[in-house]
């Protein structure tokens, strides 16, 4: 799938030899730790790290395509936060799960439209945009909560609900089914559909991809409505597993999801990545967070440890190019 | 002769798969021009870049002011005294003149303080030499690419180089500035430096320059004075063939009016009125800046209207975006392909669908590749595209190749009205009379097409009638047989004022 994605991009050896580079650390990486403790490579062990990383992966699906344009969203941890609020309430007052999931998405969607609006039509860095947004949703949410964690209650529907975070299906977490899910269809949209071929070549260039009869604006809008919907499906997800909504949930998550994309080889500077290439980085980062758990890394040196394996990986990257 | 200032022997040069410097030789001697010719992938580039030491000769020998040497990149020649003005300028539109020229080697007192005096001084000096009538205090921005250039060179001589090379110098110039252009060369080359000209203007080949070097696919052609060659071999030494009449014109019986415009204003577009018929070439000529590019982009939705009306068969469309014209069965091809054009990026396939997308898509804008495989191949086919394949990166291929790509994507939205905007700007020659057939193929189809173009000779040997611009506005129209290379020149710098109705 990842060969045959890179071809349709019209790339060459080098960037199928890119995106194995970081499999290939990635493999090392599990087949390292697995030999340093034994609890590491056991399917209870891959599936919590799944679970976890989950997450990060899905937002990281919306900030591939939004990265793919030359932009960035910085938004989508407060997008999380406050869909992941709004979803927890309307739970709570009862609501059958349908309306809560499908009204918080809607919201996410939203959210991210409004932000891909500024940017389209008043010309806004994305940078700055988002960053406006990022703070602005993160104050809706306190204000929306009061600054306390919303339960979903002990209801039925609550119980139901708990299901998206916590359940399993045919022995997998939900969550996992859910990212599968997230990515078999992104990478759909970026190499089968035409709105794909718009977001590479809107990325590439701009002012070409508007003469040729394409309307940017409403390219770019879309991308930030996949966005902030994604970072509300996570949102939704993390919601369920604790059964309430934490103001400050998702905090710094847009961090996470712009490592991923960068360690699964996307450009910041638009037009080049896979989509591939970003669920390796997502999972890079997710085995390395439980690697260092289990290692007993103290949580101090643990950020100093996940930005060492970034930095190294990127350098590997751009030395490479 | 004297030995040369600069030899470059037996180059050769390999990548994965090709050999793009097969045994080249190049000199430059003190005090003469030499030309270097070939057509877009010939070798130019990688040999310039085989001399600063960007890349690394694989055999061969460079020798410079009797001595073997050696560079490890273009800082390096350029200290030594071998200085390259690339097409793209390399110069701070923020800075003034005499920054850009001292950039990275200001002149600085015991405190590490820029002594500005001194440097203003040595600017204005050098600026004085090349004849720019601008303070070195001057923001460059605020300067024409023609002076911009200049000021490369008056940075080049601040080197105190030895050997300039010049990299299609002219291209972007207008023809007061290139004249401006050849009268600095030849005082360079009457204070003994060595110059190299790299251009596809064969005519300013025969005006400025002593000798010629012609490289084909990598190989060392021939070095041959410019007096002893005539613009029929050197082409043939360039493409390996004769090639005929530059224009193979085809006569095709006019049919409809296809596109009318009526009085239109738009930015730098000042009342125009035009039309154009079925299988009819209109040229549109006048100077850079006269509004050409303005009045297309306008007519193309790409810069607002104004006022005035766009017609297609008699019927007034509301053209608001490019995706309106496209609609109404107009297409705009960039005169800028790297910025307007394509997407570098993407694949020759993506590129040649991108604009006409939609019809490659089922349900839910899924694209099918079937249909799309086939559409892309026919026109890889039909405009004989050099490209390995058709997932080629569309940035890897020679300009004449990228600007058929470029043209293939307009043709898919199955034009009525084409505008080809210097359709064969920084593309070769073997290349240009293969995009002259294409056009031709097209008119005689019964499509319309607009031509904008600075090249006299390409507006006349192609066209069948010739519109020409002047700050805006059409202040001439003439049938080609009765126009002439003086007519378009005294009409685009507005001597002549004659209206005349199609």
């Amino acid at each position: 799938m990842t060969a045959n994605n890179n071809v349709s991009q019209g790339s060459s050896l080098k960037e199928k030899l890119i995106a194995q580079k970081s499999l290939i650390a990635l493999a090392v990486m599990i087949v390292v730790v697995s030999l340093l403790n034994p609890n590491f490579f056991t399917t209870g062990n891959i599936l919590n790290i799944l679970r976890q990383t989950a997450i990060n992966a899905i937002i990281a699906v919306g900030m591939t395509m939004v990265i793919l344009t030359a932009g960035i969203d910085l938004s989508v941890g407060s997008v999380l936060a406050l869909c992941g609020a709004v979803g927890a309430s309307l739970i709570a007052q009862g609501m059958p799960v349908v309306v809560a999931v499908g009204g918080a998405l809607l919201l996410g969607a939203a959210l991210g439209a409004v932000s891909g609006m500024i940017i389209a039509k008043g010309k806004v860095q994305a940078f700055i945009a988002t960053l406006v947004a990022m703070t602005m949703y993160r104050g809706l949410t306190l204000v929306y909560t009061d600054g306390r964690p919303i339960s979903t209650g002990f209801t039925e529907v609550a119980d139901a609900f708990a299901w998206l975070g916590t359940g399993y299906l045919l022995g997998i977490p939900v969550p996992v089914w859910i990212m599968s899910l997230v990515f078999g269809l992104a990478w759909y949209l970026l190499n089968h559909t035409r709105l794909g071929r718009y977001i590479y070549a809107l990325g590439g260039n701009e002012s070409a991809t508007k003469l040729s009869g394409i309307n940017v604006d409403r390219v770019k809008v879309t991308v930030y409505g996949i966005a902030g919907f994604l970072s509300a499906l996570s949102g939704l997800i993390v919601t369920s597993r604790l059964s309430s909504a934490q103001p400050t949930a998702g905090a710094g998550y847009e961090l996470d999801a712009i490592a991923a994309v960068v360690l699964g080889g996307t450009s910041l500077l638009g037009g080049k990545g896979t989509i591939m290439g970003t669920l390796i980085g997502a999972l890079i980062i997710g085995f390395l967070n439980n690697a260092l758990n289990l290692l007993d890394v103290s949580s101090y040196y643990q950020m100093i440890a996940k930005a060492t394996v970034i930095l190294l990986a990127v350098l590997v990257d751009t030395k490479s190019k | 002769m004297s030995e040369p200032l600069l030899r470059l022997d037996g180059i050769e040069k390999s990548f994965p798969g090709v050999k793009a410097l097969d045994g080249v030789t190049l000199n430059v001697h003190a005090g003469k021009v030499m030309a270097l010719v070939g057509e877009n992938g010939a070798g130019k580039s990688t040999l310039m870049k085989v001399l600063t030491g960007i890349y690394k000769r694989d055999a061969g020998a460079l020798t410079y002011l009797g001595g073997k040497v050696e560079f490890k990149g273009p800082a390096e020649s350029q200290k030594a005294g071998i200085s390259i003005i690339h097409q793209e300028l390399n110069l701070l539109p923020e800075l003034s003149i005499a920054e850009n020229i001292f950039l990275g080697r200001e002149k600085i007192g015991p405190l590490g303080n820029i002594r500005w005096k001194d440097m203003y001084a040595e600017a204005g000096e050098l600026l004085d030499k090349l004849g720019v009538k601008h303070s070195p205090r001057t923001r460059l921005g605020t300067l024409g690419i023609g002076e911009q250039q200049m000021v490369e060179i008056a940075k080049a001589l601040s080197f105190e180089s030895r050997v300039i090379i010049m990299d299609e110098p002219t291209d972007a110039l207008t023809a007061t500035e290139t004249k401006a252009l050849f009268n600095v060369i030849n005082e360079l080359r009457d204070t003994g430096h060595g110059i190299v000209y790299i251009s596809h203007r064969l005519k300013e080949i025969f005006e400025i320059c002593d000798d010629v070097t012609v490289l084909r696919d990598g190989k060392f052609i021939g070095e041959k004075a410019v007096a002893d060659m005539d613009e029929d071999r050197l082409i043939e030494m360039m493409v390996g063939r004769r090639l005929e009449e530059q224009f193979p014109r085809v006569d095709v019986e006019p049919g409809k009016i296809s596109l009318e415009i009526k009085d239109l204003h738009a930015p730098r577009v000042d009342g125009v009125s035009l039309s154009v018929h079925e299988g009819e070439i209109l040229g549109v000529s006048g100077l850079m800046g006269s509004g050409r590019t303005e009045l297309m982009k306008a007519v193309y939705g790409a810069l607002p209207v104004e006022s005035g009306t766009i017609s297609i068969f008699g019927e007034t469309k509301r053209i608001r975006s490019p995706k309106d014209a496209l609609n109404a069965g107009i297409v705009y091809i960039s005169e800028d392909r790297k910025a307007d054009g394509l997407v570098l990026g993407l694949s020759v396939k993506q590129n040649m669908t991108l604009s006409a997308l939609q019809a490659f898509c089922a349900k839910l804008g899924h694209v099918v590749r079937t249909q799309e495989r086939r559409a892309v191949d026919g026109f890889i086919d039909a405009f004989n595209i050099k490209t390995p394949t058709r997932n080629q990166t569309v940035g890897n291929l020679s300009g004449g190749n990228q600007q058929k790509v470029s043209i293939a994507k307009g043709l898919m939205n199955r034009p009525k009205v084409l505008i080809l905007d210097e359709p064969t700007r920084g593309v070769d020659v073997g290349a240009k009379k293969e995009i002259y057939q294409l056009i031709n193929e097209f008119k005689e189809k019964g499509m319309s097409i607009i031509l904008v173009s600075s090249e006299m000779p390409e507006i006349l040997g192609m066209s069948d009638r010739i519109a020409v611009m002047h700050e805006g506005r059409i202040c001439g129209e003439f049938p080609a047989e009765e126009a002439d290379q003086e007519k378009l020149m005294a009409c685009s710098v507005g001597k002549v004022r004659e209206e005349t109705t199609a």
